[in-house]
């Protein structure tokens, strides 16, 4: 396979299981995520989107299935060489240490620096630019622990791009945030995977998943319900089956990407 | 400045600092020695030139006050290394060298052994019983479930107050007369019977234990956001917290086999060391070291000389120091909360 074939591979997981005191939460998925691409993991609370995740970002490993990302199997690849290549944003993950956002930005380089490695000016170069593409250079000197959510997410968000991953999992980077900051996360995901970086995050909001996702993947109680091109998945009777909730799909006014109104529970 | 340069900087001061605090840590007391002599007596013993010293002032700095201040040069630096990496390990900004059950475990390893009369052993069996408490701590907190690490201080306490009361039992049930006051004094931390073995066990746990440590900054930092996010950055997260967990019980047990337990200095050093270089722990762990021993020293010096001839235990010194900065912590904490 040539480097471009592999690329184009992106993330393919098979047959995924994983287990969680005794109680099967991913059972046996399947799914891909071109290379390039940004897809969202949507589906509603417990349905194992949170530790399939873990399993795809080869955070956790799972009990039966194969993780691989182009030519690599991520289970197979040493740690450090893995953390080069995968970034991952956890939900609401927070210190107790007062470190400064550039410090925070800098753990990223981590896997790139040997054991007693300084920071070389390459390091620097890219926490800074990382700095930049997460939109938290007015931050750099701040207090990570006196910060906002909206504002600790995207500091974390620079740290994982710190890394230079060319496969980024999120797990609800826009929980909590106001609806600019919601935005502004996500036009950030979509434009790292104009430039060659797979990105796959897991969103509540349906609207955000259409707005700027090529693709959806859909878990319901560990399986993957469904999977393809935004449009034709988020479509009132996916809605209707997998959130019992009715559901008209719109074209958005201004883009013409789905818009999704819900109706009343019955 | 850099944080960076500052800390330099800073390491360079402190270990100038320690230096002479050491010489004239010793220089305190009855007898009459200056610095001068101090390093007179030193290079003496170093095989250059002669001692300007008579013999029995020669043996007072050599014989007793060197060891003993160099004992608690190592122990301060051990118990305050122990401190970091606890913290860090278990994310808990009020974990020490206590909390995991480590000094009471070994407290109660080095009692034993010293009550079946067989001392020679006592850094071995504190050091197994900082090991055992570890482990014992450990399980019980995986018997709860995921190792968390709030699961992991909550069977940490339970596994100290078991240590301190089987402590207390062996005490109760085989001293007599004068080894009771022996025991205690011991129990409540003291320098007092430090000579140059308990040198040279407290500088072999820094160099074994204490150094590993000291250089494995880089990966404690990456535990700042959790496991999660430690494993993310190609931590190997089981493997290191366990190495570190092990060196921790390792310096630990050799510290309170040479001094017993002394409390605060491994909780309330590495805080104060983090409000002057931040909490990055690649310069954390040695300046919090250097702290460490530099307060130990003058703590120790205080218990020796402030009630002369009688002496404190400098478990006593620390604590009286280390109780109101440690409420201090507490409110600082509850308000940035």
């Amino acid at each position: 396979m040539s480097e471009a074939d592999a690329a184009a591979a992106g993330l393919d997981a098979r047959r995924i299981d994983l287990r969680i005191d005794g109680r099967l939460i991913v059972d046996g998925v399947d799914c891909t995520v071109a290379a390039g691409t940004f897809s969202a993991l949507i589906g509603p609370n417990g349905a194992g989107k949170s530790t399939l995740l873990r399993v795809l970002a080869a955070v956790d490993r799972p009990e039966a299935g194969t993780v691989h990302f182009g030519p690599d199997d991520l289970f197979a690849l040493g740690r450090r060489q893995r953390a080069r290549l995968v970034g991952f944003v956890e939900q609401d993950s927070g210190t107790e240490l007062s470190l400064s956002v550039r410090e925070v930005v800098a753990l990223g380089r981590i896997p790139h620096q040997g054991f007693f490695g300084d920071a070389t000016a390459e390091d620097h170069g890219v926490i800074e630019s990382a700095l930049d593409a997460a939109d938290v250079r007015a931050l750099a000197e701040r207090d990570v622990t006196t910060l906002s959510g909206g504002e600790r997410q995207r500091v974390l968000l620079a740290r994982a791009l710190a890394q230079q991953p060319t496969l980024l999992v999120l797990d609800e980077p826009s929980n909590h945030l106001d609806i600019a900051a919601q935005l502004a996360v996500l036009g950030l995901l979509r434009s790292l995977a104009s430039s060659g970086v797979t990105v796959l995050a897991a969103l509540h909001d349906l609207n955000l998943a259409s707005a700027y996702c090529d693709h959806v993947i859909v878990l319901r109680d560990g399986v993957v319900f469904a999977a393809g091109p935004t449009a034709e998945i988020i479509t009132p009777r996916l809605v209707r089956a997998v959130y019992g909730v009715r559901a008209t799909v719109l074209e958005h006014p201004q883009t013409g990407r789905p818009m999704v109104a819900f109706g009343p529970l019955d | 400045m850099s944080r960076a340069t500052r800390s330099i900087l800073l390491g360079v001061a402190l270990a100038a600092l320690l230096l002479v605090s050491v010489t004239f840590a010793i220089t305190i007391g009855p007898a009459n020695i200056t610095p001068v002599d101090v390093w007179g007596s030193v290079l003496h013993h170093l095989g250059l030139g002669h001692s300007p010293l008579s013999l029995l002032r020669d043996g007072i700095v050599w014989q007793l006050r060197l060891p003993r201040v160099l004992t608690a040069a190592a122990v301060g630096a051990g118990l305050a290394l122990s401190g970091a990496v606890m913290q860090a390990l278990t994310r808990n900004p009020l974990a020490d060298p206590y909390l995991l059950g480590l000094s009471s475990g070994a407290s109660l390893g080095a009692v034993a052994v010293l009550l079946l009369g067989v001392a020679i052993l006592l850094p071995l069996a504190a050091f197994l019983g900082a090991l055992l408490a570890l482990g014992l701590t450990l399980l019980l907190a995986s018997s709860l479930g995921r190792i968390t690490p709030s699961r992991t201080v909550l069977a940490g306490i339970a596994v100290s107050s078991l240590a301190a009361a089987v402590t207390s039992l062996v005490i109760f049930w085989t001293v007599t007369g004068d080894s009771y006051r022996e025991i205690l004094g011991w129990l409540l931390g003291s320098l007092a019977g430090a000579r140059w073995p308990a040198v040279g066990i407290g500088f072999a746990a820094i160099l074994i234990a204490g150094l590993p440590i000291m250089l494995s900054g880089r990966i404690l930092d990456a535990f700042a956001f959790g496991d999660t996010a430690a494993a993310s950055l190609g931590i190997n997260v089981p493997g290191a917290r366990w190495t570190m967990l092990a060196a921790t019980a390792l310096l630990t047990g050799a510290m309170v086999s040479v001094s017993g337990s002394i409390g605060f200095v491994g909780l309330i050093l590495p805080h104060a060391v983090r409000l002057l270089v931040g909490p990055r722990h690649r310069p954390l762990l040695p300046l919090s070291a250097i702290v460490g021993a530099i307060f130990l020293i003058w703590a120790d010096t205080a218990a020796r000389s402030l009630f002369d001839p009688r002496e404190l235990p400098v478990g006593i010194v620390t604590a009286i120091i280390g109780a109101p900065v440690f409420a201090l912590l507490l409110t600082r904490r509850r308000s940035a909360t």
